[in-house]
């Protein structure tokens, strides 16, 4: 686990290391002071308390922190905070208004596409993308551009008829 | 109405959806600091040094705990957790053990700063290869109250009686949960009381084990969660994880927030641990079992007395005249395993039920003929009938909906086009875990209904189907009830787990609201209509009733509670490339008998779940031991292979009718590991039948079936 970060020998972080970045985040701009070590996910779940965008893995295998930039799907995991200054960033709590569900979001409870929750939030940030990218034409393709995202609870088959519906209906 | 039977989608689906659901992680906590888990490096070794210096020194670091200064824990005596406290002593007795916690005000500087820990080791002799000295073994401790062995008639005469014996040696690989939480603890030490928000399957059982390792009275300790990221076992009580951020957050006088790493719930909290399970049945020329013998091996741990009871269920299987189950514990340096969906028979029947397809074979039988030769309806174990089965029904069903007359007998007869096509089968058999339950459930005077019991919900749809059980009870729509669960400040209700909650909590929240009827009855309702009216003439603003349920209690039942089990059938058609051997499921169809479902829908989910789980089992998931370092080689999500969408075909559950009056009074029994039954069987079946391979052992990979090219 090497930190990208100056170590001296004695193991002190310079203060340098941190960094100001501009953040705009499902549509409100952000400008905070972040370790240049902190990753888009923490900066979202522990800074910014959007803690719809989850934690699985930390290391990209998972698809559970999945968020949108400049409305492609990206691991917030494998981002730093620094890497999206400017960028436009959409998580969960971005994606419909307050309190109304985006059609994607109301597919995956009418098919229920969910169990325990966890990798919802994920799921949905990628199925809007995988509508949106020309990847829900068939089952197969959906099966294969949705593999990235794990369901440990394992509610693939309904997660695909909540994409094909939701992609039928024009949802994106 | 939107009572019991009813397909109602599930009540906190929005929340879920929209990421506003609230998981452990995500509890807000002011002034919070973050703790992260130094893990020894070797798997038995002595502490010789612990050099702090650059961790101290790094920025935000607030403390850090070790043996040298970690209060003593007192010992913990609650079933299914581990014994051996963190942070007590020198000793190393897993690759994993927390050696060190470090504190800081960041959890990127916590991050960093654990890694400047430098521990030194003085490296014992140690054992982590379970296939090797298999001579090493002991008689497995009675676990969970079922002793190691068990035995009825005269198996060896049983054996010489047979007109066709079979005997061979089948093997399960540890697993690991990997629900997608990961393990998480925020801890909070306030006015001298301990709030601990924690993602643990039973917040009772939690509470318990802080209050006994921190030497507490448990009535000042508060243990709660709203929404759990997936249980499957892995989300204990009581193990290291769990006791260190409450000792942390009291040293500290500062709230304190532990979330493991992907790679350290490969060590914090069990798994399911491997077997070697030797089968040997005898039978008679028409198929009749004369004997049946199952002797498992499972590995264990020296670190907690764990055992995988993967021949508990066997002799309720089939009705041989004689059986005998053996449990032999093979202890390794590795952390406790735990309970991990599904134990049990989710790891004996690969054994078992493999087996039963390999006689089939030698007798030149119908793999379903042999299964329906052998059919009981009275329990071989103790001679009483069962419960309920319906596993008669099962076996048509499923071989209807899959078309398993299509089936020709002989290995390799199946093609289509560049694919061998193999069809497999196997039974299944799950024992019922009940217990004591409580609950409350109050009315008000707009007719909103407030559920309370301290049950936790991992995702399977508690939230949905026990308000589904009130709803029906108080003749009231389901929208306008609420469950508050997961919280030791609630009505005393037992861990989410072993496929008990329905039966268990659900009867007990009937029983509540049965009793809040009855009251607003005394009070003037006739009907759900008049029940603001009934409050009105009592006097209050809302009403409350408790209920309660325990096993044992119901019409005949007696202590025949062993004869209470689930049932199923399972089918898989499997596909292997004529020249590249890739074993992939195209469809699996499973039939079960399970009393009466509540919710269809949810229930329809939990077996779809549970099904892909046994595809994972029978292809995908093992956990490689390094025996050289005494590690498990892959902790992490891409060496470790779980299903993911494109593994997965066409799945087809579904129950048969039933009403289980022995289970529970809502006539429902368990599915929570129903689905991850049998699957795994099935599929190795159907791949010997595709290829004329027989691999005994799971998961069957690409190089077992080299030569079927």
């Amino acid at each position: 686990m090497h930190s990208p970060a100056k170590t001296r020998r004695d193991g002190a972080v310079a203060a340098a290391d941190t960094a100001t970045v501009s953040l705009r985040i499902n549509g409100d701009l952000h400008r905070l002071q972040v370790d240049s070590r902190a990753t888009l996910l923490d900066t979202l779940r522990e800074r910014l308390a959007l803690t719809g965008t989850k934690k699985g893995c930390d290391r990209g295998e998972c698809g559970a922190c999945t968020v949108h930039i400049d409305g492609r799907r990206v691991l917030s995991c494998l981002t730093l905070a620094v890497m999206a200054e400017g960028r436009d960033i959409t998580t969960i709590e971005g994606l419909a208004p307050p309190d109304e569900l985006h059609p994607v979001q109301a597919a995956f409870i009418e098919h229920d596409a969910l169990q325990c929750g966890f990798c919802t939030p994920g799921q949905v940030m990628s199925a809007v993308a995988c509508i949106r990218e020309g990847h829900a034409g068939s089952d197969a393709a959906i099966r294969e551009f949705m593999s990235g995202n794990l369901c440990r609870c394992s509610a693939y088959p309904q997660i695909v008829a909540a994409v094909r519906a939701a992609a039928a209906a024009g949802a994106v | 109405m939107s009572g019991i039977g009813q397909s109602v989608a599930r009540l906190d689906g929005p929340a879920k959806v929209s990421g506003r659901a609230r998981y452990t992680a995500d509890t807000p906590m002011a002034d919070v600091t973050y703790a992260v888990i130094v893990p020894a490096t070797r798997p038995h070794a002595h502490i010789t040094g612990i050099d702090l210096a650059a961790a101290r020194a790094a920025p935000g670091v607030i403390d850090i705990f070790t043996h040298h200064n970690t209060p003593t824990f007192g010992p913990i005596d609650v079933p299914l957790s581990q014994p051996v406290m963190p942070l007590q002593d020198d000793r190393v007795l897993y690759e994993g053990q927390p050696v060190a916690l470090v504190v800081a005000a960041t959890l990127e500087q916590a991050t960093h700063a654990a890694t400047l820990v430098s521990v030194t080791y003085h490296d014992a002799p140690f054992d982590t290869d379970f296939g090797a000295d298999l001579d090493r073994i002991e008689v497995a401790p009675a676990f969970f109250g079922i002793p190691p062995d068990n035995a009825k008639g005269d198996v060896a005469a049983g054996w010489v009686a047979a007109d066709v014996t079979l005997e061979a040696t089948y093997v399960t690989s540890d697993r690991h949960h990997n629900a997608m939480e990961p393990g998480a603890v925020v801890a909070v030490w306030r006015d001298g009381a301990l709030d601990v928000y924690d993602a643990t399957q039973g917040v009772f059982d939690a509470r318990t084990c802080l209050a006994q390792a921190l030497r507490i009275d448990p009535d000042i300790i508060r243990v709660s969660n709203s929404f759990i990221g997936g249980g499957f076992g892995g989300k204990g009580w009581g193990w290291p994880y769990q006791i260190l951020p409450a000792m942390a957050a009291r040293a500290l006088g500062r709230p304190v927030k532990l979330v493991l790493t992907r790679a350290q719930t490969y060590t914090s909290h069990g798994y399911q641990a491997a077997t070697r399970q030797t089968v040997a049945l005898g039978a008679r020329r028409d198929g009749t079992l004369t004997s049946l013998r199952h002797d498992s091996v499972v590995a264990g741990s020296f670190a907690g007395d764990h055992v995988e009871g993967a021949g508990w269920d066997t002799p309720a299987l089939y009705a041989s005249p004689a059986f005998s189950t053996t449990h032999r514990l093979r202890r390794l340096h590795r952390g406790n395993p735990a309970a991990m969906r599904a134990p049990f028979g989710g790891v004996g029947l690969v054994g078992v039920e493999i087996a039963m397809d390999e006689l089939a074979t030698a007798l030149d039988m119908d793999p379903l003929a042999l299964r329906l030769k052998n059919h009981t309806d009275i329990n071989p174990i103790d001679g009483k009938p069962f419960s309920s089965k319906k596993l008669r029904e099962c076996y048509a069903i499923g071989a209807d909906r899959f078309g398993w007359s299509r089936r020709t007998a002989a290995p390799r007869s199946m093609r289509d086009g560049r694919d061998l096509v193999g069809y497999g089968m196997a039974s299944l058999v799950l024992r019922a875990f009940r217990f004591a339950a409580n609950a409350r459930v109050t009315i008000d005077r707009a007719g909103q209904v407030r559920i309370e019991t301290s049950t936790q919900d991992v995702g399977q749809g508690l939230s949905t189907v026990i308000p589904q059980i009130a709803a029906d009870a108080l003749g009231l729509p389901v929208d306008r009830v609420h469950l508050v669960l997961g919280d030791t400040t609630l009505p005393v209700a037992p861990f989410t787990g072993a496929s008990s909650a329905t039966m268990s909590v659900g009867s007990a929240v009937q029983d509540a609201a049965a009793s809040l009827r009855r009251k607003l009855a005394a009070a003037g309702a006739n009907g759900p209509q008049g029940y603001p009216g009934a409050l009105a003439a009592l006097g209050v603003d809302s009403l409350s009733a408790d209920g309660a349920w325990a096993p044992g209690g119901e019409p005949g039942d007696g202590e025949a509670s062993a004869a209470i089990f689930s049932f199923g059938a399972v089918f898989a058609e499997v596909r292997i490339d004529v020249d590249i051997p890739i074993p992939r499921v195209k469809r699996v169809v499973g039939v079960y008998s399970a009393g009466r479902i509540i919710n269809p829908r949810t229930a329809r989910s939990q077996m779809t779940g549970g099904i892909i789980w046994g595809i994972g089992q029978a292809l995908l998931e093992r956990s490689d031991m390094d025996t050289r370092l005494g590690r498990f080689l892959s902790k992490n999500l891409a060496g470790y292979l779980v299903p993911v969408n494109a593994d997965v075909g066409e799945i087809d559950a579904s129950f048969v009718e039933e009403f289980d009056p022995h289970a529970s009074p809502l006539g429902a029994r368990g599915i929570g590991e129903l689905g991850a039954l049998g699957v795994a069987p099935a599929i190795a079946n159907a791949v010997f039948h595709a290829t004329g391979i027989r691999v005994r052992e799971v998961p069957i990979r690409p190089e077992h079936l080299l030569s079927a090219a």
